[in-house]
């Protein structure tokens, strides 16, 4: 019974439970250890599993709580998406060319939240160097969706949303460069955030894409995101695009009324690209805010449908250039024959990395190169400022839009592998917030055919508290965030 | 050199900014460390790791602008130089592009004729520089030490405006003092912290387009660079000439041999994907941290040289070697201050026999035992008529070597000049009775005896008699 | 890189596609827009010059490829 519980349970729960002498962290962690153990291989979510070091972390958190020392995540288990760097343990990025990278040190969103007290137990699985939606790309085999084992959690922090959805670690964390975490959270039924950009430090978390990376969470409930983004957040003298703003209180703040709050509502996202059932569900979560008192708007995003051709020639160049460091020289996978200095690289780099990678930073290059870097790289960048005052004359009539986070529920393994296309377009209405920097959520409100359906808000810049309320609101008028797939249960 | 032909050289100077840690992080710049002990995981380009600007690093390339009369960029922008080579961890150079930190200048030279000439800027940007690979000693491999990478470079861009080797080198030489005046750089380019590039292509007289350029590489020193120019030109005559055309290439010069060669492994038409650095933002100066900056800018040499002109008197030539080095001219301020002497008895002092000695014993001004105030205190003994100015090359070497100030050495060694008239009446009386011959000889019209006689009274006396009151004494005597 | 020759088909259909795909921003105009490199509105921050770190090859060189008395071993490299 205890197990039972302590399984389902929230971080606040939990935390609520040590509290009141219900149960230890060393008690909390081994239940959730014994249960990646047993359900590892069925789901593949995670790539490392640090058991003895969280046992001792464990054990020295209880030691601590007996003191009557506090700290905001003291004891808390916890996942880390295997793209943030992690002091002697194994940082793979899904990758062959990272299979036996050992980072010497600590991203800085690790260093925080171990301050703070949490306990990791591991490292979960990704999509290859974050780029994909599937979290089929990665080296280390993909990753199950819990709801049904032969569709695809969505990506690329699939990893991270299977463990939480089915109840392995009540929160872990992700990044999102164009939707993977906001798009997998919809998907596995759970709560995902992406921060503003520059709220959270992108130190230590492996470079995909430097103008749009964010590191977020992934928890069963907005009160926990709002906890453990509180700890995550914070200015960064290590990362210069690090934003020196002070962190609020996101949990303290959490409960204020979402009376007279204005949403917005993109008329351009409900066309023929969206699953009708999914609409339903996203228009009914709407009613039931409007209910609370919110007041829903329509406004107009013009330009939103180039967001997924300018993400992809930004997002792409971006990378080709992060992905140049893979060279076999000073760490990471090294091709075994070669015959001279030329041979050395292009063996090393073909052999380290996948197909999806390999594509995005040949068309990387294509873009930046000499001939086409006015028609593409600096055309997209135009076109990314038109997105982004898009959103700032809209925000000027709502204070948060609101709409669906994916056009469909979650797809069958395998079912985009052939046109890269497809694949890319899931991430349509996620991409616009990491084009302009603003924050976003994603929240489940409803199933369809058994498959969860995620609601997606977006906030002003450094809005992540409206989001919280709202979000924090909604999931007290509805359960659908309890639900927990049955072969979890 | 051949009349038909016109020289144009350019040049691109990349000087290593003297921060004490690198340009993105806060490893150590120190020469001379064991291999990858100053390589910090954001040198190394780990996975993860992001570049944070150095402050000293803009400042230095601020004060090389105002020093040069260019506009410094109120946004200047870091762009990625994209390609492939081992002692590039990051696999990109993080340099400028579009908005360097600094846009135009100019400096003046003296050109062939010893007339000024203005050789204008293009732009100054700052840089990251690269690691260092070891060929040799490793069973067929390189060894790449990453100690270098990511210190801060100013790349310092000419208009191809020098005619000529010389006035490349002068070029050269002017840059390497301001750098140097302006303590954002030691210029050492025996250590590489001054490297230079030209770029040299020749056209006809009455050619309107400029012919095709090549680059060389590997010049670091002044010497070297003029005859790899002057090399370079005759060659560039030389297939024209026979009909064929200079390819548009890079080569290093050798100075063993005294060649230029073609750099093998380099593709000619690299493209560098140039784009924007997302890890870092636009560097925003405004113009309080230029006026700033303006005002902690020390007097520069052409000021410096013209004020000594008209302060003390000097010659040209002179005050422009005492201008050369900042240490130099302070050096020579502070002796010019204490000592009694003319400021042109100074300058001879400093330009000559000091300076020869630092040269000699390879030393800096810093490092020397005689001091300013010491070399003024010498001079002072000339003045006072204590020593003869050939006495006082003697006790100037004694002092150089440490033994003591000019009054202990003069006493010491019972150097003090002779200047008593009835004194030196009795020596010369001697000297003439001791020598009746030359005597004779030099009343019966041998005038340049009496160099002769002068002579033997500096003998007798050990070089310690007053020479002005010997010639007089001895002249009266003799006729 | 290396590109396998039984990739090369599925390479450049693909490659093919994601461009097509791209050229559709040639249909919007861009003109007189500033292009955004960053979601950011701020200037980049500078930072004090001070050596704040110290020799780590030790630790850094643990899990390192080949290397040589501190260096890193590559293929000969030609000038």
């Amino acid at each position: 019974m205890i197990i039972k519980e302590i399984q389902n349970m929230t971080l606040c729960a939990l935390k609520q439970g040590m509290k009141d002498k219900d149960f230890t962290s060393l008690e909390i962690t081994e239940v959730l250890l014994s249960r990646i153990n047993g359900l590892g291989a069925t789901l593949n979510a995670f790539i490392t599993v640090t058991a003895e070091q969280a046992i001792k972390e464990a054990k020295d958190a209880d030691k601590l709580i007996a003191t009557g020392k506090d700290k905001p995540l003291l004891g808390l288990p916890i996942a880390h998406k295997d793209l943030f760097c992690t002091d002697g343990v194994l940082t793979s990025c899904a990758s062959k060319m990272l299979h036996n990278f050992i980072p010497p040190y600590d991203a800085s969103v690790v260093k925080n939240l171990k301050a703070s007290g949490a306990i990791m137990l591991g490292k979960t699985n990704m999509d290859e160097f974050a780029m994909g939606s599937s979290n089929e790309t990665s080296y280390y085999g993909p990753v199950k969706n819990p709801w049904n084992l032969d569709l695809s959690p969505g990506g690329s922090s699939g990893g991270s949303a299977t463990a939480v959805a089915a109840c392995l670690v009540p929160a872990a964390t992700g990044t999102d460069t164009g939707g993977s975490i906001r798009q997998p959270a919809a998907l596995t039924g759970i709560t995902g955030i992406k921060p503003t950009y520059g709220r959270v430090s992108r130190f230590g978390m492996i470079a995909f894409a430097s103008s749009l990376d964010q590191g977020g969470v992934f928890t069963r409930s907005v009160e926990d995101a709002a906890l453990l983004l509180g700890e995550m957040a914070g200015f960064d003298e290590n990362d210069s695009t690090s934003v020196d703003v002070p962190v609020p209180d996101y949990l303290g703040g959490i409960n204020q009324p979402v009376k007279g709050l204005k949403i917005g509502l993109v008329r351009q996202h409900f066309d023929a690209g969206l699953d009708d059932d999914n609409a339903i569900a996203v228009k009914e979560a709407l009613d039931v805010l409007k209910d609370q008192g919110a007041v829903i708007i329509d406004i107009d995003l013009p330009n939103i449908e180039l967001s997924v051709p300018t993400y992809y020639v930004v997002a792409s160049a971006e990378c080709s250039s992060n992905l140049s460091r893979y060279d076999g020289v000073r760490f990471g996978y090294r091709a075994e024959n070669y015959k001279d200095l030329n041979e050395f690289y292009c063996k090393t780099r073909g052999e380290g990395f996948g197909a999806e990678v390999k594509r995005r930073i040949m068309t990387g290059t294509y873009v930046l190169s000499a001939g086409y870097y006015d028609a593409y790289y600096l055309k997209a960048q135009k076109v990314r400022q038109l997105i982004s005052q898009d959103f700032k004359k809209a925000f000027e009539k709502v204070d948060l839009i609101a709409g669906p986070t994916t056009p469909s529920p979650a797809f069958s393994l395998g079912a985009k592998m052939d046109d890269p296309i497809e694949m890319y377009l899931n991430d349509i209405y996620t991409i616009g917030a990491n084009l302009a920097g603003l924050p976003g959520m994603s929240i489940p409100c409803g199933f369809v055919n058994g498959l969860p359906v995620g609601l997606q808000l977006v906030g002003k810049h450094f809005g992540e508290e409206s989001l919280l309320q709202c979000g924090h609101h909604y999931q007290q008028a509805t359960d659908w965030h309890l639900q927990i797939p049955e072969q979890f249960k | 050199m051949n009349s038909n032909w016109e020289i144009v050289i350019g040049l691109e100077i990349h000087a290593q900014l003297a921060t004490k840690s690198k340009i993105f992080s806060g490893a150590s710049t120190a020469y001379g460390g064991e291999p990858n002990t100053q390589a910090c995981l954001v040198d190394l380009g780990y996975p993860g790791t992001l570049p944070v600007l150095n402050q000293q690093a803009i400042e230095m390339a601020i004060r090389f602008g105002l020093a040069v009369d260019a506009e410094i960029s109120s946004r200047s922008v870091f762009a990625r130089k994209n390609y492939f080579y081992p002692d590039l961890p990051k696999g990109y150079q993080i340099s400028q592009l579009d908005l360097p930190i600094v846009v135009g200048g100019n400096m003046s030279i003296l050109d062939g004729d010893g007339n000024e000439k203005i050789i204008g800027i293009t732009r100054a940007h700052l840089e990251e520089d690269a690691g260092k690979s070891v060929h040799e000693g490793l069973d067929g491999l390189s060894g790449i030490d990453l100690n270098r990478a990511g210190t801060p470079l100013l790349e310092i861009v000419s208009e191809p405006e020098m005619s000529s080797a010389r006035e490349a080198v002068a070029y050269m030489r002017k840059i390497h003092s301001i750098v140097r005046y302006l303590e954002i750089s030691d210029g050492n380019m025996q250590e590489g912290s001054f490297r230079c590039d030209a770029n040299v292509s020749i056209k006809r007289f009455d050619q309107k387009e400029l012919g095709t350029r090549a680059e060389l590489k590997n010049l670091n020193s002044f010497k070297f660079i003029e005859k790899a120019i002057n090399h370079e030109v005759m060659r560039q005559i030389e297939i024209i000439e026979d009909g064929g055309e200079v390819k548009q290439e890079t080569r290093l010069y050798d100075s063993d041999l005294d060649e230029t060669r073609p750099m093998r492994s380099k593709e000619e038409a690299n493209d560098y994907r140039y784009f924007p650095d997302p890890d870092l933002l636009p560097v925003i100066i405004d113009e309080t941290y230029i006026a700033y900056i303006k005002k902690t800018l020390p007097e520069l040499p052409n000021a410096k040289q013209q004020r000594f002109i008209e302060t003390y008197n000097l010659k040209v030539s002179d005050a422009q070697i005492l201008t050369t080095t900042k240490q130099l001219a302070d050096f020579y301020e502070a002796v010019e201050k204490i000592a009694n002497t003319e400021s042109q008895i100074s300058a001879n002092w400093v330009i000559g026999d000091y300076t020869a000695a630092l040269n000699r014993d390879d030393l800096e001004i810093k490092d020397a035992k005689l001091s300013a105030a010491d070399l003024a205190g010498l001079l002072n003994k000339i003045a006072d008529q204590t020593i003869s100015g050939k006495i006082a090359k003697e006790v100037f070497e004694a002092m150089w070597d440490g033994e003591g100030s000019a009054e202990e050495i003069i006493e010491s060694k019972g150097l003090v000049q002779i200047t008593d008239d009835s004194e030196i009446e009795t020596i010369i009386d001697q000297v003439i009775e001791n020598n009746p011959s030359q005597l004779a000889e030099y009343l019966s019209g041998k005038d340049r005896l009496f160099g002769f006689f002068v002579g033997q009274v500096m003998k007798e006396t050990k070089g310690k008699a007053n020479p002005q009151k010997v010639n007089e004494i001895l002249k009266n005597k003799l006729t | 890189m290396d590109i396998q020759d039984s990739e090369i088909k599925d390479v450049v259909d693909k490659l093919s596609r994601i461009v097509e795909f791209v050229d559709q921003l040639q249909a919007v105009s861009t003109e007189g827009t500033e292009p955004m490199a960053h979601p950011l509105e701020q200037g980049q921050r500078l930072r004090i010059d001070k050596v704040t770190e110290d020799n780590q090859r030790e630790k850094i060189q643990l899990n390192a490829n080949e290397t040589n008395n501190g260096m890193y071993l590559v293929p000969k490299v030609i000038d």
